[in-house]
């Protein structure tokens, strides 16, 4: 592992003896989830609480005339059954903008349709009733009268004259548009030795998270206040908007977010259903439970992805790339998401273009339309896939038609890991990237030149490999500047509150949240380090806004490098705190103190000097015994947020290593292999096996997953036998190197990690693909790969 | 999504699951594994009125060789035939087969009666039991049936078996001196339903076939015996006879189209596998690399 280290000269306090920064250590909570004592939403059961299934859309675009629901109250065990007119007294409805995204529209959403549906599987009434089973028999019995409206469905005629317009109080189907224009890119690709152009199409996917969304709902009309369960990575966000639709205080609110099964920014918006739920249980005075199936999941979990790209390419026969352009278009659904906006992945596309490389000459066009689909947001890597896809694609094409390596054509193009820091002419700010590092490494793990070989060898025997590079920059620790700013009330800021308990234990209470990425774990890891403490006495408190400091959640890759940097402050105080008071009763001071193992020792000689527990137990059973004056403060609350960056960028590569069978259009994935600099590593193991997961979900955009629509808007494959999603029976070994250059907005030095695995993933497979392909000329762009495309693009079939 | 209301029974014998099947009709489902009848009833793809278990009827499963003829009970789990010896000897195209049946959890409760009674069109076990020769024994109420594979399967997820009735076992053909066989199917993922597959059974002799029985499954609505396997038996197959085959076996399948493949794709995939089938077999290189040049 090669290091760029800040300050190498002083000891941080993460190089403590028996620091855990940087160590392989078992999360605390492994237990609990592998005992099967973990709680998600779905194991709640409170008294009085009834389970709500919402009767769905079976249309893309209908007017509702009418809906029966008689029949259906008189069942047994029907509690009520509530449309979305009757819900609109309790819960208004809202629009998901954002001022930031200049000219972003959308239209009013609300927890039920109200006339009309804008797409299958929209909820149009809520049955609630004793049981889930009792509901979806009541559900039965409810009839809807529909109008069937013309449904808009490809987003490539959404803007066309003859199509409906979906809100008609908008005037038109485009939600967003963004132009950008930097550089001279007229002037550059003329002076280019060659031009590429291609056209690059991304399915639409979803997150499928293991355990869907769930929520319980409890209004408790004596307290006049709402507590909500729910399995999200945005507490305070979720409070927030829960009291300003339901015209309640956010005191009034509390969010309790227990085991989550899972997120990948499924569970960080905020969805219809959700909000009917609440209003349900204010409404009714009872707990109400409502956890989506698999077939609502596919029908009502964010999709995401599913752009058209046009790409532009000008490169000189020295390998210098001159300019890159693009025209993105992608389809949102009916409603832009609430509150973090639909327009974020395409903007985030044009953002992150050509990012790792020199060329200043850079036009872009994203537009954003709407259509009678679900909804699209914000899903891991968020526009990452797309950008790194085009990206790298057009470097390869520009390398194939100058017949330069590709490797080697990135070594020409990079920006050097000395020119930090510096700007992208999208106008991203970067600290320091390390491309150069990276895409050595990479190309010394995986033997680049023996694979070359070794490819030229199987071609004369009739097997096809091909190698795939795909760098790539990845936006972690986002400040306000990504939601904050455009007048979101979603803190960019978190904050933890750390105390030393009576024993000697530790208390950390965090505003991040778990979801299975390890958050517990890098808190504890840090606490534990900082302060002296073995992980054992650190006790991780998370996802609750009565218990926690406000904060933002976990979600952008900001949980490590964000509230890591808080339980590092915080921390640091409670140390500063303890060794003050020891310094008191043991006549020392606190700068030849220490806290090692659980105990205050010498700094000169490690010598214990009081264990903590007893440091304890003087200052809360008796105080009485320290000097007149002294007031140990044993409890610290810290807050951080990233001011000088708007973004910490990662960077990285990604390789492939595949086999294509060219009479049957199979792709095998023979080897995979990542190298990338998320800063200061907490915990090597988490931090390998968020890649490791991220690129397994980019493997399953490359090759498997897709929702398929219809032109009437249907999703066919709403379940797991036709929605394919990447199994570990045809993924390959995944290698993982690191490259170390931390942030130094920070002492923790830590950026994010968790979607660099997804951000260069398909970009890699596809490049690999066209790599073993190109003796049958064919150049494929689009994504999944699946036999058919293959065997098409080879005009097999 | 909750299944709705059903009662069960659990049959205490075979005749006392007939007599279930008699008297409720259309309205029973039998259970047997569950692997296909439970999620469909979970998504109210299905609402039967009765669940007649048969789980634990012991004269329906097992394996056993009555000489030359190698008897299956229909609650025979896969897991069990993938471990049999007697399947492995005396039906290697089964134990080739099962592998392939979705994942060990599903194979630890489907039975081969229900992924036959089930006639999934792109399941292997149906066009194992053609490619085999098998025989289908059922029960109801007019007594004992013996169905002939290829009688069987009459449409998508459609049998000659009415409401009351109840497979009970399946009978092989023990394997021939000099036969072999090929089983190959392409599945986007392992344990997916294939988008084509092959389940080959040959006699050799000399450098050809005696015999080659080539059950395809996933071109269409049900599995099917391709004819064109006649055009290579008795003769020396040469790259031009197989592509004179491999023109038949297109001609004769009407393939389905579907979110994996287009009916083109399927026909050029059942070619490759003809190809692959019979240069695995003849052990001829040669063969598949014309075919597929």
């Amino acid at each position: 592992m090669s290091s760029i280290r800040v300050n190498p000269e002083t000891l941080s306090v993460l190089d403590r003896p028996n620091s855990y920064i940087g160590k392989t250590v078992p999360r605390p909570n492994l237990e609990r989830l592998l005992q099967g004592r973990a709680t998600y939403v779905s194991d709640m059961e409170l008294p009085r609480m009834a389970h709500v299934v919402f009767l769905r859309s079976p249309y893309a675009h209908a007017k509702i005339l009418k809906i029966d629901a008689t029949a259906a109250k008189q069942m047994p065990g029907v509690v009520a059954i509530v449309t979305g007119k009757e819900l609109s007294a309790v819960i208004t409805p809202w629009v998901g903008v954002l001022s930031h995204l200049k000219g972003l529209k959308s239209a009013p959403q609300s927890a039920l349709a109200i006339d009309r549906v804008c797409w299958q599987g929209e909820a149009v009434a809520a049955i609630v009733a004793t049981s889930r089973a009792t509901a979806e028999d009541a559900a039965e019995h409810v009839a809807v009268e529909y109008e069937e409206l013309e449904a808009v469905t490809d987003m490539r005629t959404a803007l066309d004259p003859g199509t409906p317009v979906i809100h008609a109080s908008l005037g038109d189907n485009l939600a967003f548009e963004r132009i950008h224009d930097a550089g001279a890119v007229d002037k550059a690709f003329a002076e280019a030795d060659a031009v590429v152009e291609a056209d690059f199409i991304f399915g639409r996917h979803t997150g499928v998270t293991l355990e869907p969304r769930s929520v319980v709902a409890d209004w408790n009309a004596a307290e006049t206040r709402l507590t909500i369960y729910q399995g999200t990575q945005a507490p305070h966000m979720v409070q927030n908007i829960a009291a300003l639709h339901l015209g309640l205080r956010e005191s009034q609110v509390r969010v309790v977010c227990k085991d989550v099964g899972g997120s990948f920014g499924i569970k960080v918006h905020i969805y219809a259903d959700e909000m009917a739920t609440y209003a349900l249980s204010k409404l009714l005075r009872r707990p109400v439970k409502f956890v989506a199936d698999r077939v609502e999941s596919f029908n009502t979990d964010i999709h995401a992805r599913d752009h058209r790209c046009k790409g532009k390419i000008g490169v000189k026969r020295d390998g210098t790339i001159t300019a890159f352009e693009i025209d993105d278009l992608t389809g949102i659904g009916p409603y832009s998401m609430y509150p973090r906006t639909s327009a974020i992945e395409a903007n985030q596309v044009v953002n992150l273009v050509g990012g790792p490389y020199t060329s200043k000459n850079y036009r872009a066009r994203a537009r954003v339309v709407f259509q009678n689909k679900n909804v699209m947001c914000q899903y891991r890597a968020v526009g990452h896939p797309i950008a790194c896809s085009v990206t790298e694609g057009l470097v390869d094409l520009a390398a194939m038609k100058i017949g330069m390596d590709p490797v080697e054509i990135r070594r020409r193009n990079l920006i050097k890991d000395d020119a930090y820091p510096c700007g992208s002419p999208s106008g991203l700010r970067f600290e320091q990237l390390s491309h150069h590092a990276s895409l050595s490494k990479i190309v010394e793990m995986m033997d680049y030149q023996a694979l070359r070989a070794e490819q030229v060898t199987l071609r004369k025997k009739g097997i096809h490999r091909g190698i795939g590079i795909a760098s790539f920059i990845e936006v972690t620790n986002p400040s306000a500047a990504f939601y904050g700013v455009g007048g979101a009330k979603i803190s960019s800021q978190d904050g933890v509150a750390v105390r030393l308990d009576a024993q000697g234990s530790v208390i950390c209470q965090t505003s991040i949240t778990e979801q299975g990425q390890g958050s517990e774990s890098l808190t504890a890891q840090i606490v534990g380090s900082v302060l002296g403490v073995s992980m054992d006495r650190v006790r991780v408190v998370l996802g609750d806004t009565d218990m926690t400091p406000y904060g933002g959640g976990t979600w952008a890759s900001r949980g490590a490098g964000i509230g890591g940097e808080a339980a590092l402050q915080a921390t640091k105080i409670l140390r500063k705190n303890i060794l003050d008071v020891a310094a008191v009763i043991l006549q020392s001071t606190p700068a030849d103190l220490d806290i090692a193992n659980n105990a205050v020792v010498n700094v000169s000689d490690g010598a214990p000097r009081i264990e903590l527990n007893e440091l304890a137990r003087i200052v809360y059973f008796r105080p009485d015994t320290l000097p007149p004056g002294t007031r140990p403060e044993l409890m610290a609350t810290k807050h951080f947020v990233p001011r000088e960056y708007p973004f910490a960028f990662t960077n990285g590569v990604q390789a492939a290593w595949v086999e294509v069978d060219t009479d049957t259009g199979f792709v095998k994935l023979l080897k995979h292999w990542v190298v990338e600099d998320c800063g200061t590593i907490i915990n090597p193991q988490l931090v390998d096996e968020q890649i490791r997961g991220g690129v397994v979900q980019g493997l399953g955009a490359a090759l498997f997953e897709k929702c398929i629509y219809d032109e009437r808007g249907q999703l066919t494959n709403a379940n797991m036998a036709d929605y394919l999603v990447p199994m570990s029976g045809e993924m390959p070994d995944i290698d993982v190197g690191h490259v170390v250059s931390p942030t130094r907005e920070s002492e923790l030095g830590a950026k994010g990690a968790g979607e660099a695995g997804t951000a260069g993933a398909a970009a890699a497979v596809s490049n690999a693909v066209n790599d073993a392909l190109q003796p049958f000329g064919a150049i494929i762009t689009e994504i999944p790969l699946t036999p058919q495309v293959i065997l098409t693009a080879l005009g097999r079939i | 999504m909750k299944a709705s209301a059903f009662a069960y029974a659990r049959a205490t014998s075979v005749a006392n699951a007939l007599e279930l099947l008699a008297s409720h009709g259309e309205r029973a489902r039998v259970l047997s594994g569950g692997q296909s009848l439970i999620p469909a009833m979970n998504l109210r793809l299905v609402s039967p009125e009765l669940i007649v278990d048969i789980g634990e009827l012991k004269e329906l499963r097992g394996i056993a060789v009555k000489g030359e003829t190698l008897v299956i009970g229909a609650l025979t789990r896969h897991a069990d035939l993938l471990k049999s010896s007697d399947i492995v000897k005396c039906a290697p195209l089964l134990a080739a087969a099962v592998a392939h049946v979705a994942h060990p959890a599903i194979r630890n409760r489907g039975t081969i009666g229900g992924s036959l009674a089930q006639a999934d069109p792109a399941s292997e076990l149906p066009a194992c039991m053609l490619a085999l020769g098998a025989t289908i024994v059922v029960r109801g109420p007019g007594g004992e049936r013996r169905i002939a594979a290829a009688e069987f399967f009459t449409g998508i997820y459609e049998t000659k078996l009415a409401p009351q009735d109840l497979l009970v076992a399946v009978e092989l053909p023990v394997a021939r001196k000099g036969s072999a066989h090929f089983f190959q199917e392409f599945a986007r993922r392992h344990g997916d339903y294939a988008i084509v597959g092959l389940a080959a059974q040959a006699v050799l002799q000399g450098d050809g076939f005696a015999d080659l029985r080539l059950g395809y499954f996933a071109v269409g609505d049900r599995p099917v015996l391709a004819k064109a396997a006649g055009k290579l038996t008795g003769v020396a197959i040469t790259p031009a006879l197989l592509a004179e085959a491999s023109a038949a076996l297109s001609d004769e399948l009407d393939p389905h189209e579907d979110q994996q493949a287009t009916p083109a794709m399927r026909r050029h995939l059942a070619k490759v596998l003809l190809s692959r089938c019979v240069s695995t077999l003849l052990n001829r290189p040669d063969i598949h690399r014309g075919a597929s040049a």
